[in-house]
């Protein structure tokens, strides 16, 4: 068995370095992760919390452990996982594996559909078009984050759901507990979680009530009584509270993100003013540049010996994906350190891959793409309103942003 | 009752997602980072319409391989 003793040999196991490598600054994606993906693609790494894992800094090996059916997710609630946050994550679409993950995916996989989502374009560009009306009502210097970025995701997704977006307060606190790291104690997480699936429970109860509503919740209220096997009672809360909280940080951060890279582009920024029919490329390659996550993907553990990058990575072992370090590869992306609104072959990976690749994605481009365009149409002279330094960013979450943006027009 | 399916990838549509892939992948696989059915006419099997309704482009069309009729995506 020359090959298995051949792989063995080079499966020397080097020491975890702690990860994440660096506390983050501002965008900039640790240049470790290049000399990484040049010398050591899979690497050993400790988070602040669970076991040590394989870090798969390079594309190609990004792509193998997310898609590769031989990778799964659902061995995670059995382990202690590698991950930023103090408590692990035990249920949810991102815990579990096929079948048992497409059962739930495919009940609200419909509802985010390219098609889907186009028509609730109209809609989206009214909201956003509304909140840069009130913004400029309110006159310089205005914070983006507060007026635009938060309100806009938040309304799309209150509607598609069925949420009350005057209830907006409450949930957004209780969902930003699903995205902190350190920023909050344990039992403040917990109870803010409880929160939110309470608040889910009774507008499950008031779908009952009144089954004719039409929206998303009301779709999966009647998909669970149809058939109780589809959807127990726990996941049906889960999910939907999940898509509210998803729906939420995510493309809540990266608007006034996009905004900050396309302003420390002026050239580019000025292009896509002058001609926004760039503006879906332009948010594809915003995607890529930005690095969104604090970590990694999820630890996916190995079902069998898999070799990935000149590493055996043995049956049972978990493994994390870069989505950044992936997105700057240069053997995929020529120059990946440019920002290139007009770039033409763009398959990053910034919305994952695979069976959890994310189901929201259709949605936060249309909605990226509305509030690029409206922002950059509508404030021509859009600018920071402080100095660069004074920007405040987020701290113990497990995303990259900005605070607050004040900005003048 | 149908005997036999008809898969089609609409190559113009997919993103390479790989969710089609992941799913069912006895059927289905990524070629040049598109997704391409294993084979065009198969056995009726539920997990083929799991990856077409949850294809985020709906490139994905499964036809009854005798009389034509639309499978999936459904509405
Ligand atoms: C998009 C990237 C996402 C990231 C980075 C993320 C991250 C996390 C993390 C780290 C936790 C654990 C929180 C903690 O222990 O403090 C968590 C919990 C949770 N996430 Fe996510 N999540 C994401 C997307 C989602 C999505 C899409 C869903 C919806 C299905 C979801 C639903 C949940 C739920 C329901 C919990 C609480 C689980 C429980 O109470 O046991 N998350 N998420
Ligand atoms: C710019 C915005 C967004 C980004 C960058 C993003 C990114 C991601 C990524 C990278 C994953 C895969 C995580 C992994 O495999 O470890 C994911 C999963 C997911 N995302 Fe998003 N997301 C965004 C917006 C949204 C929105 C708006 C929603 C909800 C409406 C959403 C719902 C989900 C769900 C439910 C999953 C889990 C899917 C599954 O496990 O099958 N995301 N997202
Ligand atoms: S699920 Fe759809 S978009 Fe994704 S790879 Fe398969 S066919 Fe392409």
């Amino acid at each position: 068995m020359t090959e298995s003793a051949q792989t063995t040999e080079s499966r020397s196991v080097p020491p975890a370095r702690p990860y994440p490598f660096s506390v983050p600054d501002r965008l900039v994606v640790d240049p470790t992760y290049g000399e990484l993906r040049e010398n050591e693609p899979m690497t050993r790494v400790k988070l602040p919390y669970g076991e040590e894992a394989w870090l798969a800094t390079r594309y190609e090996d990004v792509r193998t452990v997310l898609g590769d059916v031989r990778f799964g997710r659902a061995p995670a609630v059995q382990r202690d996982e590698p991950r930023l946050t103090p408590r692990q994550q035990y249920s949810g679409m991102l815990t579990m594996d096929p079948p048992d993950h497409t059962r739930l995916r495919r009940l609200v996989a419909k509802a985010f559909t390219a098609r889907r989502v186009e028509a609730l374009r109209p809609r989206t560009q009214e909201i956003a078009d509304g909140l840069v009306d009130n913004m400029v009502r309110l006159g310089p210097p205005a914070d983006l984050v507060e007026h635009v970025a938060t309100p806009l995701p938040i309304q799309v997704i209150c509607e598609l759901l069925g949420v009350p977006y005057a209830d907006r307060d409450r949930f957004h606190i209780w969902s930003e507990a699903i995205v902190s790291t350190t920023s909050l104690p344990m039992e403040t997480i917990q109870e803010y979680l409880n929160n939110l699936w309470g608040y889910i429970g009774a507008l499950v109860a008031e779908r009952r009530r009144e089954p004719g509503i039409d929206d998303l919740l009301g779709a999966l209220v009647r998909a669970r009584d149809e058939n109780q096997d589809r959807l127990s009672e726990t996941e049906l809360v889960e999910l939907a509270g999940g898509l509210l909280a998803a729906g939420h940080e995510t493309t809540v951060t990266q608007i006034p993100n996009f905004v900050y890279v396309l302003l420390h582009n002026p050239d580019q920024l000025a292009r896509l003013r002058t001609d926004p029919s760039l503006v879906p490329a332009a948010v594809e390659e915003l995607l890529r540049y930005v690095p969104l996550g604090v970590g990694s993907s999820f630890a996916r553990y190995a079902k069998e010996d898999v070799e990935v990058g000149g590493v055996l990575v043995r049956a049972g072992e978990p493994v994390l994906g870069s989505l950044s370090s992936a997105n700057r590869d240069g053997t995929v992306f020529a120059d990946p350190d440019r920002l290139d609104l007009e770039r033409e072959q763009n398959p990053h990976m910034g919305f994952g891959h695979g069976v959890h690749h994310c189901v929201g994605a259709q949605l936060a481009r249309m909605e990226l793409q509305v509030a690029v365009a409206t922002l950059v149409t509508r404030l021509p002279g859009l600018r920071l309103a402080v100095p660069e330094a004074e920007l405040q960013w987020k701290r113990g979450m497990l995303v990259r942003g900005l605070l607050g943006m004040p900005v003048a027009w | 009752m149908s005997t036999a399916w008809r898969i089609g990838v609409d190559t113009s549509r997919c993103i390479g997602t790989s969710i089609c892939a992941g799913t069912a992948p006895e059927h289905f696989r990524l070629v040049g980072g598109l997704s391409a059915p294993l084979a065009d006419v198969v056995a009726p099997a539920d997990v083929i319409l799991d990856a077409a309704d949850s294809c985020p482009v709906e490139a994905i069309t499964v036809h009854d391989a005798s009389d034509d009729r639309l499978i999936a995506p459904q509405e």
